[in-house]
């Protein structure tokens, strides 16, 4: 009998390995639900987590540390990442997370004192004809200005951020989307538009006859 | 006539496209009721009729790759997509799958079915939680309506689906380090042969295909081979989804015939930002060598692209005008691919990091000439070394763009440092 701590859900976890033929097939969901409860990756998380696999630490620790959605200090209630790849750093990206790093007082990965909001430079985010982009929580937030993001961000600490440009109708906590990305539902689904202009553009010129 | 063929595309711009109700309205699932009533066999054998070529980049015959999976061995089979869209300037995928999730869950059940499959995945990214919500809510709503599950459709088959998310890692895109991730373990290329198809996910057969090849079969199943292989040029048959972005009036998704061209795409988008002109551009992604004005012509199918020195790779054409510095353009590429070198290999992983530190002198002004030569004869030693191909896609915007801009680097040398003002390329520039 696996014994998990009061908030690291036994069931939910079983829930997870279950989806798979193989239990180490998990690992990477697990390692996103222990983000939805700790909001990163804590060493409890990791134990756990190799308690229910039959895994030692090490080696849930050499998965964890691969891959840069897991984090391993505190990230903000609301995860800024600027896309500054090429493309998107070209037309304007760097200006924005520049200007962001300021108006926060923050260095790369770093996270406001009020625990609100941290903030990072992303690699491609694979919505490159809406450059240049801005994840919070890893929804997307489209054609940003230097005044877009910092309106977002602004409102993140307040708590009241804008809605994502595709996305649900709030933008859910970083916890929350952890979750999500657990592979649990959260009911947002039907929320939001089904596609962005830059999307549907080559559909409507075909409608057009062009 | 339209240049441009929707099917993919068709119905994105009905607001409930994305749901069970949405899909079924336009025809959705009845292709997957149709194949599950044919042989295995045939449905390989009208995907290989069909022409249909990977869209992930490579362009390999999917019918083929399929045809590979030995039949009749005892053994459980794999389907898995590879959704992990991260190579720089693709952003098909995503968007396909926020529209339209059903698509590509009736494709899985049909190539699932064809490839002897009772166990699929589909292995997205972990930075999009809102496609990540319609795509588990797709599948859930196909395990209720019994297209997923025991007995699907009836017919006494069981296809079970299962989405698998990542956590940001671009090497995940590559076959055998998705297949490593997937099984739980840090996403590293494999060596090959064996190849997944013999030895894949758990050691068993699998079939690895991208999202927008599975997602053209359920169109090939309900209007046959002799329809898909209609549209296209001669080697490179179908419609598929070109990426346009960067430095043009109007961006965005275009479905088309192979073979159609940058100048005709870019008509159709109302041009380069007004008062710019076209430098360089990229054909399907940062891995794939730079084209510039010459190539407007180039028609973009995988033969066309490659005769001209690039390659199709993803269809994801970045747009770069006049204002943009080449080498800081290709820096910041080359910091991607040393960022995300998975460290297995030492040409990959040593050469991308002195890469970046020769690149970031001349793009400050502290280089010389003769790091040119170097740059190229670090990329001499990186290509075709490693166990996969990020090595050589982050030799790719390097090579090319010494080649069509050696007097932009040299500039950088002579004038002591970057010539471009980075404001005037921005978006917002325009508006100031």
């Amino acid at each position: 009998m696996i014994t998990v701590n009061s908030q690291l859900n036994a069931d939910v976890m079983n829930s997870i390995v279950e989806r798979y033929p193989r239990k180490r097939s998990a690992i990477m969901p697990l390692l996103h639900y222990v983000q939805s409860i700790s909001g990163f990756i804590t060493n409890e998380g990791i134990e756990t987590i190799s308690k229910v696999l039959e895994i030692e630490t090490a080696e849930v620790s050499a998965v964890a540390t691969f891959y840069t959605q897991y984090k391993f200090k505190p990230t903000g209630d609301y995860h800024i990442g600027v896309c500054t790849n090429t493309l998107c750093a070209i037309m304007g990206g760097d200006q924005i997370l520049d200007s962001l790093k300021e108006h926060l007082g923050l260095e790369n990965d770093g996270v406001t004192a009020d625990g609100k909001v941290s903030i990072e430079h992303i690699e491609c985010n694979a919505a490159c004809d809406y450059a240049p982009v801005v994840m919070a929580n890893w929804e997307f937030y489209d054609n940003q200005t230097v005044e877009s993001a910092k309106a977002l961000v602004d409102g993140a600490r307040a708590g009241n951020p804008p809605a994502p440009t595709r996305g649900p109708s709030r933008l859910v906590t970083f916890k929350e989307a952890s979750a999500v990305l657990a592979g649990l539902d959260d009911g947002l689904a039907h929320e939001g538009v089904q596609a962005g202009t830059a999307t549907l553009l080559g559909l409507k010129l075909a409608k057009e006859g062009k | 006539m339209s240049l441009l063929t929707p099917v993919l595309s068709a119905h994105w711009d009905e607001k409930d496209s994305f749901t069970i109700e949405g899909y079924k309205r336009n025809g959705g699932y009845q292709a997957a009721a149709k194949a599950l009533a044919m042989d295995p066999d045939a449905l390989i054998q009208l995907v290989k009729d069909s022409g249909l070529r990977g869209r992930g980049g490579a362009g390999f015959p999917t019918g083929m790759k399929w045809g590979f999976i030995p039949q009749g061995d005892n053994k459980d089979h794999y389907l898995v997509v590879n959704a992990d869209e991260s190579e720089p300037g693709t952003c098909k995928d995503m968007p396909l799958l926020m529209a339209n999730p059903h698509v590509l869950v009736e494709g899985v059940i049909i190539a699932a079915y064809a490839i002897r499959a009772k166990n699929a995945f589909i292995y997205i990214r972990g930075e999009v939680t809102h496609v990540v919500r319609r795509l588990n809510q797709a599948i859930a709503d196909a395990y209720k309506a019994g297209y997923l599950g025991k007995n699907v459709f009836g017919t006494g088959n069981d296809i079970d689906l299962v989405l698998h998310i990542g956590a940001g890692a671009y090497i995940c895109g590559e076959e055998t380090a998705l297949l490593d991730s997937l099984e739980g373990f840090r996403g590293q290329p494999r060596l090959r042969p064996p190849f997944p198809a013999i030895a894949g996910l758990y050691a068993r057969p699998t079939v690895v295909n991208n999202v927008e090849s599975i997602s053209a079969v359920p169109a090939i199943v309900t209007n046959g081979a002799e329809w898909y292989q209609s549209m296209g040029t001669e080697k490179s048959k179908g419609a598929t989804l070109y990426s346009l972005s960067g430095h043009v009036n109007n961006p965005g998704q275009f479905e088309a015939p192979l073979g159609i061209t940058l100048r005709q795409i870019l008509e159709l988008a109302g041009g380069i930002r007004n008062g710019h002109k076209l430098k360089f551009w990229t054909p399907g992604g940062s891995s794939t060598p730079l084209f510039t004005d010459e190539h407007l012509d180039v028609p973009l199918d995988y033969e066309g692209v490659s005769a001209a020195g690039s390659m199709l790779g993803t269809k994801a054409l970045q747009i770069f005008d006049e204002t943009t510095c080449v080498v800081r353009a290709v820096l910041r590429w080359t910091e991607f691919y040393k960022h995300e070198s998975c460290g297995k290999c030492t040409p990959c992983r040593e050469g991308t990091w002195w890469l970046v530190q020769i690149l970031r002198d001349l793009e400050e002004g502290k280089g010389s000439e003769a790091d040119l030569q170097k740059l190229l004869d670090l990329c001499d030693n990186i290509m075709g070394r490693s166990f996969c191909a990020l090595g050589d896609g982050a030799t790719s915007p390097i090579t090319s763009s010494i080649k069509y801009f050696r007097d932009e680097y040299i500039a950088h040398v002579k004038g002591r440092g970057c010539p471009f003002d980075a404001s005037k390329s921005t978006l917002f520039a325009e508006a100031k």
